[in-house]
């Protein structure tokens, strides 16, 4: 019954998700809706009270074991519920106040704006690494080690020159060709790949649907 | 005499300014639309009526207010007002079942021209969209293929699979893990359980746990989703107890760090970095971190397994991993690492449809080259 169940559930689930793509009435439509919208907010909800469940564990089980780096566990625990109680308590914003106090002096530390200055600055912050990290990626690839990598050279170069000015005064054709290497062979490859995409999909889905691919749930017969 | 003459002069000007007036009137006249229709919008869910027109050349038009009136009341009701290069107007508050008619007017700054109303239209809900009839073949045939491939599985268990290197490297990439007794780092990606490259990657997670299980090699799963976190958790769990190693596993294994995608490329950069794991398999859907996580993995010095769907990320994970499982590689892995037949023969099957569609692409396109035949406009 253990594995019963939840492969009956997602033969209905499955069978009605693909159902209701095809059949436009209202009374499969907005039960499809009503199942992705609400249910999926619902489950998720649960999903995340089990999430910080696993937060907590993880670090407090560091903290038990004293184990290398303990110290920041600490760091995320604490953090993790001054931002809880802020959030809770404190309002969303200045405009909105709630019943704990979130100004001292000049000082603001309102949810949004833990957000805005913590968490946006933050993120800002790794994702402008990206570059350095291209820099580095785009080093290793145009190594022209073999013919792909030196084909990937050539290519790379080409679409480079040809998106600057500069790549038009040296030779005229060259932002066409540019163009045409985009728009052609290397749109025929991702069609190429998004066909596999596309089949392999409904393929996993049908195994999943009819039960015959398990791996989700473990494995095992 | 002068007064007389002035009198005169003010009274032809009045005149001359009355009559370009009306001239003006009688060329700035707009003209109704012609041709008002109603119909029920098809493949829809009802509650929508569409209405259209033909529009009269009209200058100064400006635009058409579309006014309503339903059988059991008398009065028109105004529903909209769209531009004047509008030709059509879909009536999304109708009530199915009830018998409307429209009636659009043409406006100008000065005048209206009303249509005349259209005939009577009912909006329907219906039960099947035809335009998704080409998408419900595609699909029977992918499926009536794979179900004989998968029957044939059961008798002949000798299916060929070509070599994907990435998916033969699982197994030397965990053993080396376990020789430098490292950990293995295994990344679901960071979509939900929505993303079916989410519910590939841990149809993987499953059998790499299952070998890591059986190695004792320490593994290390970070999750960005809580659901999908709850999946990954009982993957591992239960795949532990399959390898018969139920003792090994621990609820620290799997762990879930937080839903914000930088803050998550960040907590399992420092796991990398700290941790030092032998091998990172970066396995579903992945975004502007794919690169951020693969470079800080190559810098590590671990063996790198990556598989995604997403074609953006996909030239990263090539530069920096040693692996790139490709598009529908992706989805074949399970079936390829476990060698189960019933899976193999999906696979199979997938292969047959992708061989249709190539003869598809080839003969549609000779034709569309060779045959002035309206396929060209098809493809």
């Amino acid at each position: 019954m253990k594995r019963r169940l939840p492969l009956l559930i997602v033969l209905a689930t499955g069978v009605f998700g693909a159902l209701a793509f095809f059949v436009p009435h209202a009374a499969v439509r907005d039960v499809d809706l009503t199942m992705r919208n609400d249910v999926l907010r619902i489950i998720a909800a649960f999903g995340l009270i089990l999430g910080v469940g696993s937060i907590l564990r993880h670090h407090l089980t560091k903290i038990q074991r004293r184990a290398e780096h303990w110290g920041y566990s600490w760091v995320t625990i604490i953090m993790l519920f001054a931002s809880a109680v802020v959030g809770l308590f404190g309002g969303i914003d200045p405009r909105t106040p709630g019943v704990l106090p979130t100004r001292i002096g000049s000082f603001s530390f309102h949810i949004q704006t833990l957000y805005t200055s913590v968490m946006v600055p933050l993120a800002a912050t790794m994702f402008s690494m990206l570059a350095f990290y291209m820099a580095s990626a785009a080093y290793r690839a145009f190594r022209a080690r073999n013919l792909e990598a030196t084909l990937l050279l050539i290519a790379a170069f080409v679409l480079m020159l040809g998106a600057v000015p500069l790549g038009s005064l040296l030779v005229r054709p060259l932002p066409d060709f540019a163009e045409w290497i985009l728009t052609v062979p290397n749109t025929a490859a991702k069609r190429g790949i998004l066909f596999g995409v596309g089949l392999g999909t409904i393929a996993t889905s049908l195994k999943i649907i009819l039960g015959i691919e398990r791996g989700w749930l473990g494995g095992g017969s | 005499m002068a007064e007389q003459a002035t009198f005169t002069a003010v009274l032809l000007e009045t005149l001359l300014n009355m009559t370009v007036f009306s001239i003006t009137c009688l060329i700035a006249a707009i003209s109704p639309p012609l041709a008002t229709t109603a119909s029920d919008v098809p493949n829809d869910k009802g509650g929508a009526i569409l209405v259209s027109w033909l529009p009269a050349d009209n200058p100064g038009l400006t635009g058409y207010r579309i006014l309503r009136q339903a059988e059991s009341n008398p009065t028109w009701e105004t529903l909209g007002f769209v531009g004047r290069l509008a030709r059509r107007y879909t009536d999304d508050r109708a009530r199915n079942g009830v018998r409307y008619r429209y009636q659009v007017v043409a406006e100008s700054t000065t005048e209206t021209a009303p249509s005349e109303p259209s005939d009577f239209a009912i909006a329907s809900p219906q039960w099947f969209d035809y335009k998704t009839l080409p998408a419900l073949l595609g699909t029977f045939i992918l499926t009536f293929i794979s179900i004989y491939f998968i029957r044939r599985a059961r008798r002949d268990r000798s299916l060929f699979i070509r070599r994907i290197a990435g998916l033969d490297a699982v197994e030397e990439a965990l053993g080396r893990a376990t020789e430098m007794g490292r950990a293995t780092l295994y990344v679901p990606g960071l979509s939900s359980m929505a993303d079916v490259a989410t519910i590939a990657s841990l149809n993987i997670l499953g059998e790499v746990a299952t070998k890591t299980a059986k190695f004792g090699t320490p593994l290390i799963v970070p999750n960005r989703d809580p659901i999908v976190y709850t999946v990954a958790h009982e993957v591992v769990k239960e795949a532990y107890t399959t390898a018969g190693r139920p003792d090994a596993f621990n609820s620290d294994i799997v762990f879930f760090v937080t839903t914000d995608q930088f803050a998550f490329a960040a907590a399992v950069d420092g796991i990398m970095v700290r941790e030092r794991p032998a091998t990172n398999f970066l396995i579903g859907m992945f975004w502007a971190e794919s690169l951020i996580l693969a470079e800080t993995g190559a810098a590590t010095g671990a063996i790198q397994i990556a598989g995604t769907d997403a074609v953006h990320q996909l030239p990263f994970f090539i530069t920096a991993c040693d692996y790139t499982l490709i598009g529908e590689e992706l989805y074949a892995a399970s079936a390829y690492l476990s060698r189960e037949p019933l899976l193999l023969g999906a696979v199979k099957g997938q292969d047959y449809a992708k061989a249709i569609i190539i003869t598809l692409i080839v003969v549609g396109s000779l034709l569309a080259l060779t045959v002035n035949l309206p396929v060209a406009n098809w493809l």
